[in-house]
């Protein structure tokens, strides 16, 4: 493999864009200037680090290290499931759930590229565990803040029709039916439509890195559709998951609907 | 026969008896908690007490078993699909009442978007209806209705209660509370029932 190494040096000028993006920010008054400037040393300072970072775990090949990585990497994910949230459950499950279910959905399918398809030596290699996890992470992440936040929502404004149903003598289940079915259509949704328009409208990130770094562009499309195919199984496993948890935790043995477990605090 | 000893939801604490073929009038300001109790009795919020029907506990039987005997509509009936006859197990069986209640033969394919407030109380009650419970908890069910219709209504239950059907029925109105009910209980605002006898 071949491919144009960059120095820091090679950065100066692509940085000198953001700076003209600040003068147009000052000319025009957009006031985004602080905000501009705080978000490019962010990126610049998390991405150097996660460089030193990965180059540490590469070297060292521990599985303690790649797992506490791994778990950082959820912990994030997670809050950013509840962020995404505008109604939230209470208590532990605020949490909980979406832990639950991003591990369980983004660790089962990256387990199983690694165990089946990539079989790195060692399986944990963090060269190929940690990137794919990311990978996992993000778009699981998407599909079930997604699936959760509607499902929720729907049960606020569909309350009477699910009430109505569970006081003719539905059970759980078939009262809370219909709104688990648009819960999961919504939380599958992106996955389908960026598989409909990849390649035609986006080339997707991982690919074209791979491509830049001197991957044949047939090698990369392999790469990019096992990762395409593990992100569907992942979204549709973790989507699955969150809402029919959502939907047990937003009920009881009773078959009552409980919203009452909806944080009612934070509904911004 | 429906027991309820203790109830306890919130501020309500209520005792009583209802017996088979026993239509009673529940009265009260608004926001006293009428309706809390009858979704309680219904057991569609968490609640305690003993609520028996015919010396069976209702937490002896699964949940919705104990909704298809006792149960609740609501002032304002809720609907999961998108036409009235999806919300009906037998539609062709519902239309007799459907006509005694004077609403059309073919408002099955209907939306229910463009039903009348009128026509979605008639439909909500000949849902309830058509599981011929052993208890119906109505709440408010003829306060959006015009006269003839209101007078429909209470023709239909009135039928039910002398077939043993028991019945709790919340109003505003007292001359129908008095017209209805062979007792009347009023809800105080500290969450408990007096019984005035008509």
């Amino acid at each position: 493999m071949t491919y144009i190494q960059l120095s820091y040096s090679d950065l100066v000028l692509p940085a000198l864009l953001v700076v003209v993006d600040g003068v147009f920010s000052l000319i025009l008054r957009l006031k985004l200037e602080r905000q501009l400037a705080i978000a490019t040393m962010r990126m610049v300072l998390q991405l150097v680090l996660v460089g030193y970072v990965l180059t540490f775990l590469f070297a060292a090949v521990s599985p303690l290290w790649t797992a506490l990585a791994a778990l950082i990497m959820v912990i994030f994910a997670s809050r950013e499931i509840v962020a995404r949230q505008k109604r939230r459950l209470q208590g532990v499950w605020k949490y909980g759930l979406g832990v639950g279910c991003t591990l369980l959905a983004a660790g089962t399918v990256t387990m199983f590229a690694l165990l089946t398809e990539l079989r790195p030596d060692p399986w944990y290699h963090p060269r190929y565990a940690l990137p794919l996890l990311g990978m996992m992470l993000g778009n699981t992440m998407t599909g079930i803040s997604l699936g959760l936040d509607v499902l929720t929502n729907s049960l606020m404004r569909e309350r009477a029709g699910v009430e109505a149903c569970l006081a003719l003598g539905g059970t759980r289940h078939q009262a809370l039916l219909p709104v688990i079915r648009d819960a999961l259509r919504s939380g599958f949704m992106p996955i389908m439509n960026s598989m409909a328009a990849i390649g035609l409208v986006s080339l997707p990130g991982m690919m074209t890195g791979q491509i830049l770094a001197g991957v044949e562009p047939v090698d990369a499309v392999k790469y990019q559709l096992l990762i395409m195919f593990l992100i569907a199984g992942g979204t549709g496993l973790g989507t699955l998951a969150a809402v029919l948890g959502g939907a047990r935790l937003l009920t009881d043995h009773r078959h009552r609907l409980r919203l009452d477990r909806i944080d009612a605090g934070k509904s911004a | 026969m429906l027991t309820v000893r203790g109830l306890r939801r919130l501020h309500l604490s209520v005792s009583f008896d209802l017996q088979d073929g026993e239509c009673v009038a529940l009265q009260g300001p608004s926001g006293v908690g009428k309706t809390l109790l009858l979704r309680s009795i219904a057991d569609l919020d968490p609640n305690e007490g003993t609520v028996k029907l015919d010396g069976t506990l209702r937490e002896a039987m699964p949940a919705p078993a104990w909704r298809t005997r006792v149960t609740y509509l609501a002032a304002e009936p809720g609907w999961w699909s998108d036409t009235v006859q999806e919300h009906f197990t037998a539609w062709d069986d519902a239309l007799p009442l459907v006509a005694r209640l004077g609403l059309p033969d073919g408002c099955g394919p209907w939306s229910i978007q463009r039903l009348s407030t009128g026509e979605r109380l008639r439909l909500g009650l000949v849902r309830a209806l058509m599981l011929r419970s052993r208890v119906l908890l109505l709440d408010e069910p003829t306060s959006a209705l015009d006269p003839a219709a209101a007078a429909a209504v209470e023709g239909v239950i009135a039928e039910r209660v002398s077939d043993g059907t028991s019945v709790l029925w919340t109003t505003h109105d007292g001359a129908q509370a008095r017209r209805v009910g062979a007792r009347i209980f009023v809800m105080r605002p500290d969450g408990r029932i007096e019984e005035n006898r008509p």
